[in-house]
């Protein structure tokens, strides 16, 4: 196939009860790439992902999914696509096989029992097949949702949250698999909300209350945020904060451990507050590269100001 | 990979998940298979089609021989018990009390000037209300209440009274069943059953079909995957009607079983018509699970069709009986064919011939509820 993007949609906007919970939102995705998608809660990332699977019709906004039309095409779309719902949502009353047959004969895979065979070994759930859904544990439902949306070998996966409540291994086992089926040219759009994990995309999109506020690849979205960041270790952590809050050009603190993150977008006056705050503490100060956290809590403080009268709205 | 426009896999995919998840579910399990068994056994033992000694009371105007050997009659029939203080006689406004309050079914009224006119051989009126609310309980009584009189009557004609001239009925029974007209008869409330209790949990069933994917929220991972509306409405409706099947099967049994009902006509012409049957109701379920928002919705819609399926149906009431606008109301509904279907078929033993006026009403309800369900049929979450 050609580079034609996989997803390309533009000005894509959904309206919930007069509020527009998905505002012109613009999303261009290649193959192969992975796209991690992120933003605070409720910002429109599960809506965006429902209306380019065809799971909603946009209100405003066109757009391809694969070269086909979402707004026509979204029967043909469903085909190409593992779309993994952010809520568990296959069926706890039937056991683990029994959902995988029924996703295997919606798509009309064939020869059935062996790729069932074959998800369920990779999953490492094939001594478990006979359990009903409903009684594994958060995590491992997880997994299941994801062997069920990858088994029709799709060409697009669209994620949401897909490891929430995982633990570290089978994360990071997660990501491996990802890369890997990426190397292969599966393209994956990916909702998180782990700064690591978002670390591990080829690109991410950052949307703010329905907006897209930030975009790129990480050190790009670090770069266009204009931040700089100040670690200041030792001395006594409480006390220190309190000094530094308000002075001139300290925009955000975070302790990190034992340690304090202090960001600023002016780094002059940003130094010469922390220098003033420490003296005599015994603390010392270090610049350092700016985190995609501070980046994300900055982004969020921002937009919450700017949209805070829309989502008191009932 | 290509999209089929019509796939029997995907179609078998719902299916065998709608079994499977019907199965595990016993409470559904076992209400579809208990439900006809309860409701026969309770028409058959519990509820006594032919009761005795049902409280009678007396409005007794004219007390004389004649009115005594007719009570004395009554009693000794074993079908009714009078009540009352003393001798058993009671006011006219208490009478029609106890009669209101259902603390007698019956009330025998014997008007003034009884002995005289029938001593003069001018015919008296003797009136017996009945209480025919439940007319099982009411009909064997009322329908030897003429055999009773006559014979409570002779033993004054050939006795105290002995040069009476015989010839010409003494008396002028009149007989008035309150409440229930028609007299609804055991034969009658077989096939009824058949058809109210196939109403009821074959519309329940798929009523909660979809409403309960949307409330559990696999409905957002269906719509996720490559099922068209027809294959789901297909696939999810298909195994209730199997189901409806296995009821429909444990009711003809326990009819035959329990109230030996005649079954003249062919098998083969009411089960087909039975599946039809069915298959409307089950559909018409599906087309309010696509129509209602939650599970709730769902079932009072199924109620508030089972409500006019009950009243204006034939069921409850002399369907000729109805005004017009009701006849035509009853007329769309299923059940009021399907139970002249059964009717014919088991009573009267009528064949394909005789039911098809009543067939193809059913099959044009089933086909305009399915295309109501394909219509509004959600293919987004919105
Ligand atoms: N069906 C709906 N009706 C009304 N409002 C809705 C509906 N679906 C979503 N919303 C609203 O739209 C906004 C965006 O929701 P969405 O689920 O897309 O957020 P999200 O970014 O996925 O959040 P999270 O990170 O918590 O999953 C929220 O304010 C939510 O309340
Ligand atoms: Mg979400």
């Amino acid at each position: 196939m050609s580079d034609a993007p996989i997803i390309d949609v533009h000005g894509l906007t959904k309206t919930f009860n007069g509020r527009a919970v998905v505002d012109h939102v613009d999303l261009e995705v290649k193959r192969g790439e992975i796209v991690g998608f992120l933003g605070p809660n409720g910002s429109g990332k599960t809506t965006t992902i429902r209306m380019i699977c065809g799971l909603l019709k946009p209100d405003a906004g066109d757009g391809t999914c694969l070269g086909l039309d979402i707004l026509k095409d979204a029967d043909r779309i469903k085909l190409e696509v593992g779309y993994m719902t952010q809520r568990f949502s296959f069926y706890e009353d039937l056991t683990i096989r029994e959902n995988l047959d029924f996703v295997a004969r919606l798509y009309e895979l064939k020869p059935r029992g062996r790729i069932v065979d074959e998800t369920l070994a990779r999953l490492g759930l094939a001594n478990r097949q006979g359990q009903l859904a409903g009684t594994l544990s958060g995590g491992w439902k997880q997994r299941l949702a994801l062997a069920a949306c990858v088994m029709h070998q799709p060409q697009l996966l669209l994620l949401d949250e897909p490891t929430a409540g995982v633990d570290p291994k089978a994360r990071r086992e997660f990501w491996d698999e990802i890369h890997e089926l990426a190397a292969e040219g599966l393209t994956v759009l990916v909702s998180t909300h782990y700064m690591d994990e978002a670390e591990r995309c080829h690109r991410i999109v950052y949307i703010s209350y329905g907006k897209v506020v930030a975009r790129g690849t990480v050190p790009e979205v670090i770069a266009a945020s204009g931040l700089h960041t100040i670690v200041v270790k030792g001395g006594d952590g409480a006390g220190l904060v309190r000094k530094l809050k308000g002075l001139p050009g300290i925009e955000q603190i975070a302790p990190f451990g034992n340690d304090l993150h202090v960001v600023g977008t002016d780094e002059r006056a940003l130094a010469a507050s922390v220098e003033r705050a420490i003296a005599g503490t015994g603390a010392t100060a270090m610049p350092d590269a700016t985190s995609l956290e501070d980046v994300f809590i900055r982004l969020m403080d921002q937009s919450t100001d700017n949209f805070a009268p829309a989502e008191q709205r009932p | 990979m290509k999209l089929h426009r019509f796939s029997v896999s995907r179609i078998v995919a719902v299916m065998l998940k709608e079994f499977i998840q019907m199965r595990r579910d016993r409470l559904t399990f076992a209400m579809i298979i208990g439900v006809p068994i309860i409701q026969l056994v309770l028409f058959g033992y519990a509820i006594n089609t032919d009761p005795k000694r049902l409280p009678t009371a007396a409005i007794v105007a004219d007390d004389g021989p004649v009115s005594r050997s007719i009570i004395a009659a009554m009693e000794l029939s074993g079908y009714f018990a009078f009540t009352g203080s003393g001798d058993g006689f009671t006011t006219e406004a208490e009478a029609r009390a106890m009669l209101a309050r259902g603390d007698v079914n019956y009330v025998l009224t014997i008007p003034p000037d009884f002995e005289r006119k029938f001593v003069r051989g001018e015919t008296p009126q003797l009136l017996v209300e009945a209480d025919a609310t439940d007319p099982s309980a009411t009909a064997n009584a009322l329908g030897a209440f003429t055999q009773i009189v006559t014979q409570g009557v002779s033993t004054v004609t050939t006795g105290a009274l002995g040069g009476m001239k015989p010839g010409g009925a003494p008396v002028d029974i009149v007989l008035h069943r309150l409440y229930n007209p028609e007299g609804i008869t055991a034969y009658n409330i077989v096939p009824g059953l058949l058809g109210t209790i196939l109403t009821m949990t074959a519309t329940l069933m798929t009523a909660l079909a979809l409403t309960r994917e949307i409330e559990r929220g696999t409905m957002e991972n269906l719509l996720a995957m490559p099922a068209r509306p027809y294959e789901i409405m297909v696939g999810k409706v298909v195994p209730y009607i199997g189901f409806g099947f296995v009821q429909v099967l444990v009711i003809l049994l326990a009819a035959a079983v329990l109230f030996d009902v005649p079954m003249v006509g062919p098998m083969s012409v009411l089960l087909s018509t039975t599946t039809l049957f069915v298959a409307a109701n089950v559909t018409l379920g599906y087309t309010f699970s696509t129509l209602a928002r939650n599970q709730m919705q769902a079932m009072q819609m199924t109620f508030f069709f089972f409500l006019p399926s009950m009243l204006l149906s034939g069921f409850m009431f002399p369907f000729r009986g109805m005004p017009g606008w009701a006849q035509a109301i009853g007329e769309v509904i299923p059940l009021t064919h399907y139970l002249r279907v059964v009717r014919t078929v088991m009573l009267k033993g009528g064949g394909f011939a005789d039911v098809a006026p009543n067939v193809w009403p059913i099959a044009a309800f089933l086909a305009g509820v399915a295309a109501i369900a394909l219509f509004r049929y959600r293919r987004t979450l919105d």
